[in-house]
């Protein structure tokens, strides 16, 4: 096991039940992924990306082998124990934003920062500080449904880094984007990476996403097929 | 306190719907209150009314004195002792005498209880100075339903035979001086008032009488020889057995009125927690574990309940407080139902009743709000978070 890494999986399979058998969504998985990458795991639909993200994000855990992030192991975290992880170290965005609506941005920002019990003072500073970082300052109270697609992704992206965490973990954060939208986002994201250093953890099968990407584990059925570093923009 | 405050936000975040959700329970919740008044107003009225128009503030029977053996009228008579009739004197007192007598009103032969009262008393809230006209014929005060079904009506004189003292029928004309509305039966139903010298000069029994009622202000209670004090415990046991079995009936409408306030509670949380089954796995992914999220649904339903009740009590407290005072009229013919009802019902709103029926609606409003939400703990928050429904 890489001491350094902050994900690591060994043998990692995850089995469905259906019908009267199993479907295994995922076989085998073997990776290690440290501080500050900005990584994709890519592949066709059904291939097991989304499986494999909520495995390492703690909603879901492993049917066989470990998942060991920031030195927890996923399958034997009890629910407080998962929810603790999720909220003090991970960040999600989601391809629907999964926005609340019926809080205003700042409330939406705001929410993961309530969970942890930090004072108002606080909150208020982190939150205005994640929403100049995706520059949504003006639209600080207005609600989901007054906002384009690419500002939801905004604020969910505020959301997500809000509380400074580890590891976000973006689960086709493109898909419901145009492209110019699209490309904005992930420019925030990769700013993000590089100014603070978070790790960004991908599901992906939009070309947009793979060209930002500096490393890409492809994944084919259930299996990694390839893991390689690349350039990135 | 989070919960509280994330609770608070969600209802306040979702505008009108939570308005209208409690404006709906607010007026469950006044109806069932409502319900509870009247039904406790018509109680006491019938208690109230006894005690004006019956039976004071108690009776003092002749110790022969039977009310259900009306054979025993034929001795249940005699003179009032003479510390009553000092009570009498002050007006605390008033002495009436029962005779059988018939009556023959269009040719018809009627059993009635012909009862003599002084016209002056101030005892009984029934209108005998009506009876203070001098007349050939006796002058007689009757109620509502006596003279319905009697087709009698005032001035309309009738034929009324009755027997003495020494044994000797003897007959003579009532004129029917006024008819008067009461909800008490005892003095309406086959009951003739008449003023208390005539009966007694009627019935050859001079300064005698059945019973003598004190007004509610006398506190006298003391054994007289030859007659028995009742009290109201004794006097209105009937009534108020009645009015408990009553209670029983009124329970079961509170329980339905409340099943319904439940039931549209359930259905609000049920279609809330369906309905947000995304924001409920976001929320999860988000670090909340599933017991907060039950929690906070469970607080956004309890709240709907207090939100609704605090509204309740805004609009209510005025529409409420005008009804008990102008009452609630009740439809003609009520009085046919075979029941103590009034013209008004005057519903009564007291605050011990209030605080139990506004606690218990609360308190089952908390457990009917918690009970949906137990769906969450078997939610799979993976296939929350995507949308896909459960």
């Amino acid at each position: 096991m890489n001491e350094n890494a902050l994900i690591q999986t060994q043998k990692l399979v995850k089995k469905f039940p259906v019908g009267g058998g199993f479907f295994t969504a995922l076989k085998d998985i073997n990776l290690n992924i440290e501080e500050g990458e900005f990584t994709g795991i890519v592949g066709p639909s059904g291939s097991g990306k989304t499986t494999l993200l909520n495995i390492l994000g703690a909603l879901d855990i492993p049917s066989e082998g470990d998942a060991i992030v920031l030195d927890n192991n996923i399958g034997k975290l009890s629910h407080k124990e998962a929810a603790a992880l999720r909220n003090h170290h991970f960040g999600f965005i989601f391809q629907t934003y999964n926005l609340l609506p019926v809080y205003t941005v700042y409330e939406n920002v705001e929410f993961p920062l309530l969970l942890q019990k930090k004072s108002f003072a606080e909150r208020d500073r982190l939150v205005k500080q994640a929403l100049e970082w995706v520059g949504l300052m003006d639209k600080i109270k207005s609600r989901p449904s007054q906002l384009s697609g690419g500002e939801c992704q905004r604020v969910a992206i505020a959301r997500a880094m809000v509380k400074e965490p580890k590891i976000v973990f973006a689960d086709e954060p493109t898909a419901n984007l145009d492209a110019e939208n699209s490309h904005n986002v992930l420019k925030t994201m990769v700013k993000l990476n590089q100014e603070i250093g978070t790790t960004f953890l991908f599901s992906t099968h939009d070309e947009k996403v793979i060209t930002y990407l500096r490393r890409i584990i492809s994944l084919n059925d259930g299996k990694i097929v390839k893991d390689e570093m690349v350039s990135g923009n | 306190m989070l919960s509280i405050k994330l609770a608070w936000r969600n209802l306040i975040g979702a505008g009108l719907r939570t308005w209208l959700n409690v404006f709906v329970l607010s007026l469950s919740f006044l109806i069932i209150i409502w319900h509870k008044g009247i039904i406790s107003g018509w109680d006491r009225q019938a208690q109230t009314d006894t005690i004006n128009q019956e039976v004071g503030g108690g009776v003092y029977w002749h110790e022969n004195y039977d009310p259900y053996d009306i054979f025993t009228l034929v001795d249940a008579h005699g003179k009032i002792s003479q510390e009553m009739e000092n009570e009498v004197k002050n007006g605390k007192m008033t002495p009436i005498l029962f005779s059988q007598a018939t009556i023959y009103p269009e040719g018809r032969v009627q059993t009635v209880l012909m009862k003599g009262i002084d016209p002056n008393q101030q005892v009984l809230d029934l209108p005998t100075e009506k009876l203070n006209i001098e007349l050939e014929e006796i002058p007689a005060i009757i109620g509502r339903s006596m003279a319905k079904n009697n087709h009698l009506e005032v001035g309309d004189f009738v034929t009324i035979r009755w027997r003495d003292a020494n044994g000797a029928f003897d007959a003579s004309e009532l004129k029917i001086a006024h008819i008067f509305k009461t909800n008490v039966p005892t003095v309406d139903n086959g009951q003739v008032w008449i003023p208390l010298s005539r009966a007694q000069k009627m019935l050859q029994m001079p300064d005698e009488a059945t019973i003598a009622i004190i007004s509610k202000e006398n506190g006298m209670n003391q054994q007289v020889s030859g007659w028995e004090f009742k009290d109201h415990d004794f006097l209105l046991k009937e009534i108020r057995d009645m009015i408990k079995m009553k209670s029983f009936g009124g329970y079961i409408m509170w329980l339905v009125l409340l099943s319904l306030a439940w039931l549209a509670i359930f259905d609000t949380q049920v279609l809330s927690i369906f309905r947000r089954q995304k924001e409920i796995g976001t929320d999860i992914a988000l670090g909340m574990t599933r017991g907060q999220v039950i929690k906070i649904f469970t607080v956004e339903g309890a709240m709907n309940g207090f939100l609704a009740a605090i509204l309740a009590a805004i609009y209510g407290t005025p529409l409420l407080y005008l009804q008990a005072k102008a009452g609630w009229s009740m439809p003609e013919g009520t009085e046919d139902m075979g029941m103590a009802i009034a013209d008004t019902i005057y519903p009564y709103y007291g605050l011990r009743m209030i605080a139990v029926t506004a606690s218990i609606t609360l308190l089952s409003v908390i457990i009917v709000s918690f009970l949906p939400t137990r769906k969450i703990s078997k939610m799979n928050p993976t296939d929350a978070i995507r949308g896909k429904i459960q």
